[in-house]
């Protein structure tokens, strides 16, 4: 009895120890695709097989030699950087506009902005494809990067507006106070502080849009086919080597991103330490 | 004199704040206005959109518009009258001149299997424009199926200008030749099961993640920030892999000639290989994987937030550890436990490209079907049907995680 009041029992520590190797399971689950994948790029023999014959960086070769997987490198970056700019301009007004509107019609405003998130993405390619086919937004980028940025937003106004929520709105006051139009106090007060919360809502949008597939394969052409979409056919069709060089490109790439946006975070504490 | 001052300066200055009140609140509305505009463009319009064209009903209408008028007061119960049979022959004729035949036909077949057949060869065969009051003779002759009143019965039922007939066919219900709701012929009902399959996989995955998951939050929310930080990477950086990239990986790792079926003849374990992927268990597999960060992320913010201090209160009024954390502990990570379960879910039944690449014939799930009538058989009346009855439960879903997001936030997490 006495033995349960100390936080340190038997069973305690065999309970702690039980979650320790759990957790650890489920970690090694987590990362077993990249730590199966990274070495089979690296192998010289054409087989997805362990263990390697030897070491050779002939699938990179491969994919910085092909046309079509290089075509879909640039088409996934045109989108991806047109629809993160254009997501990060509406998100980032329409985050401004709902921190100061007052109104019952602002949750379901709300629900409507964050929708794209929760919806099947399927039922919006469908729908998207329905609906751009007869305008001739189809087999097009600007159809693309119009959908990818309707998915792409509710990121950035998720991160925005928390990076809004910390900011402290006294300093946009004091901007005004001392004679400052809206305009540059928007520019040289509020701009400069949240603009990390942008940078990463940007990321975010553009991890969005790279990854993405489903309303590519409804609505690009052969000549907007982006590296998702690329993957997906070379999955579907039968995994070479080549893959495998071109998944670990788009895992550094995810990393880049991940570190990026984890740097932008702190620096945003940071900054709302030194404010508060 | 000073209160009439004061009062004559108080009002003008309320009204300026109000005034400048509303200019800031239109200002706001402005802000908001463009990516409102940009998501009714591109968001509201295709799926409202998507949801009319699973009631639509224009091709009857538009290819035999005569018919369709005639057939308004027809009573449903014998052979239409003559007037309806000239009015179809002639709308054969106008539709075998401008070719759309088949668009109708395609329509009919939905509801009569073989009515393609009954309308081409009739249009084809109709040479002449019958003689007035032979129209009724001349089709029957022509093809003894206008003799049967379940042929006219569907193209009354396709008269639009809306129908129920994808949706019903969605929940595999359709309607007999006097229109009451009936089962489809089970030789042709398939969306039931495939809805309960895409909701068997769903839960099946929520609760694997939910199971793999709770300790995982567990651990990281119990251990000092900065060592639960540098694991955190080993949740965030999968969350962060691209999708194609995972499943691409779970390939690799399950396939026949695999690394694990490789492994276990290696170790002497099998002598064939197992079948790990291509099937149920292979969707299982990668789907928890991509879902699993979503579980852990709600579960640990919420278990952070539970301070130590209560199990110590509960240990020092004497409840054993495991009591202490069934009857203290687990009701305060409820609210974790249900987003983190309701997000998983949500993500689940939509999921569209793991299954699609991963899952054998059996293993597809709803969007799968979507997508095929949209793309392949082109069928987008029944895609939009199969997609509205999936929007229709995930959005009940979202309003319901809605609601305890909400809640959370307002109890901090610790009542209920």
């Amino acid at each position: 009895m006495s033995a349960n009041h100390s936080p340190q029992t038997a069973s305690q520590r065999f309970a702690w120890m039980a979650t320790v190797v759990a957790a650890t399971l489920v970690f090694v689950f987590l990362m077993a695709p990249i730590l199966a994948i990274v070495p089979l790029s690296f192998s010289s023999g054409a087989y997805l097989t362990y263990p390697l014959p030897g070491f050779s960086l002939r699938w990179y070769e491969d994919f910085l030699n092909s046309p079509r997987w290089m075509l879909s490198l640039k088409n996934s970056a045109i989108i991806g950087v047109a629809s993160a700019l254009l997501s990060m301009a509406l998100g980032t007004l329409a985050s401004l506009g709902l921190a100061q509107w007052k109104s019952k019609w602002k949750p379901l405003v709300l629900a409507l902005v964050l929708s794209p998130m929760v919806v099947p993405v399927v039922i919006t390619a469908v729908g998207v494809y329905f609906f751009f086919a007869p305008l001739g937004l189809t087999g097009n980028f600007l159809g693309l990067i119009l959908v990818h940025t309707a998915l792409a937003t509710p990121f950035v106004v998720i991160t925005v507006s928390a990076t809004l929520q910390g900011f402290d709105m006294t300093l946009a006051r004091a901007a005004a106070s001392l004679g400052a139009p809206p305009l540059m106090t928007f520019r040289r007060v509020i701009l400069p502080l949240i603009l990390p919360g942008l940078a990463s809502g940007a990321l975010f949008a553009f991890a969005t849009s790279f990854d993405e597939v489903v309303t590519v394969l409804f609505l690009a052409g052969p000549e907007q086919r982006t590296l998702p979409r690329e993957m997906f056919s070379g999955i579907r069709e039968n995994i070479s080597p080549t893959i495998t060089a071109v998944a670990v490109v788009l895992t550094v790439i995810s990393i880049g991103l991940l570190t990026m946006i984890e740097l932008l975070r702190r620096r945003n504490e940071r900054l709302k330490g030194n404010v508060a | 004199m000073t209160a009439a001052f004061a009062d004559g300066a108080e009002m003008p200055l309320k009204r300026r704040l109000r005034r400048a009140e509303r200019a800031r609140q239109l200002r706001a509305l402005g802000l908001v206005l463009p990516l409102f505009l940009f998501l009714v463009f591109t968001f509201v319009i295709p799926i409202g959109g998507m949801i009319w064209r699973s009631v639509e009903d224009w091709e009857v209408p538009q290819v035999l518009p005569h018919t369709v008028a005639a057939l308004a007061d027809w009573n449903g119960q014998d052979l239409p009258s003559e007037t309806a049979f000239a009015a179809l022959a002639g709308d054969l004729q106008a539709a075998r001149a401008a070719g759309t035949v088949a668009v109708a036909a395609k329509r009919l077949n939905y509801i009569i299997n073989g009515y393609r057949t009954i309308l081409t060869s009739t249009a084809r065969n109709l040479k002449t424009a019958p003689e007035p009051g032979t129209a009724k003779a001349t089709l029957i002759g022509l093809n003894p199926a206008w003799g049967d009143r379940a042929t006219w019965a569907a193209i009354k039922r396709a008269s639009g200008p809306v129908t129920d007939y994808y949706l019903l066919g969605a929940v595999d219900l359709t309607r007999d030749v006097n229109g009451s709701i009936v089962a489809t012929p089970p030789d042709q009902a398939i969306y039931r099961d495939v809805f309960g399959r895409t909701f068997a996989i769903g839960f099946g995955v929520t609760a694997l993640c939910l199971v793999l998951g709770f300790p995982v939050a567990y651990l990281l929310a119990n251990l000092p920030v900065a060592q639960s930080n540098l694991l955190m990477i080993f949740v965030l950086l999968p969350f962060w892999t691209s999708l194609l990239v995972r499943t691409c990986a779970w390939i690799v790792i399950l396939q026949g000639e695999g690394i694990v079926n490789g492994a276990l003849q290696w170790m002497g374990v099998i002598d064939e290989p197992l079948r790990l992927i291509y099937n149920r268990f292979g969707v299982y597999m990668a789907m928890t994987h991509v879902l699993l960060p979503f579980m852990i992320l709600p579960l640990y913010s919420v278990m952070r937030s539970i301070s130590p201090a209560y199990m110590r209160a509960a240990a020092s009024l004497g409840a054993p550890p495991a009591t202490a954390f069934l009857r203290i502990y687990l009701p305060q990570t409820i609210p974790g436990i249900g987003a983190g379960c309701l997000l998983v879910f949500i993500l689940a039944i939509g999921y569209y490209i793991t299954p699609a690449l991963v899952g054998g014939a059996g293993d597809q799930m709803i969007s799968a079907f979507i997508a095929f009538y949209t793309t392949e058989t082109v069928n987008w009346g029944l895609a939009s049907a199969l997609g509205a009855v999936l929007l229709l439960s995930t959005l009940l879903l979202a309003v319901v995680y809605g609601k305890l997001a909400l809640g959370r936030q307002t109890t901090g997490g610790l009542k209920n």
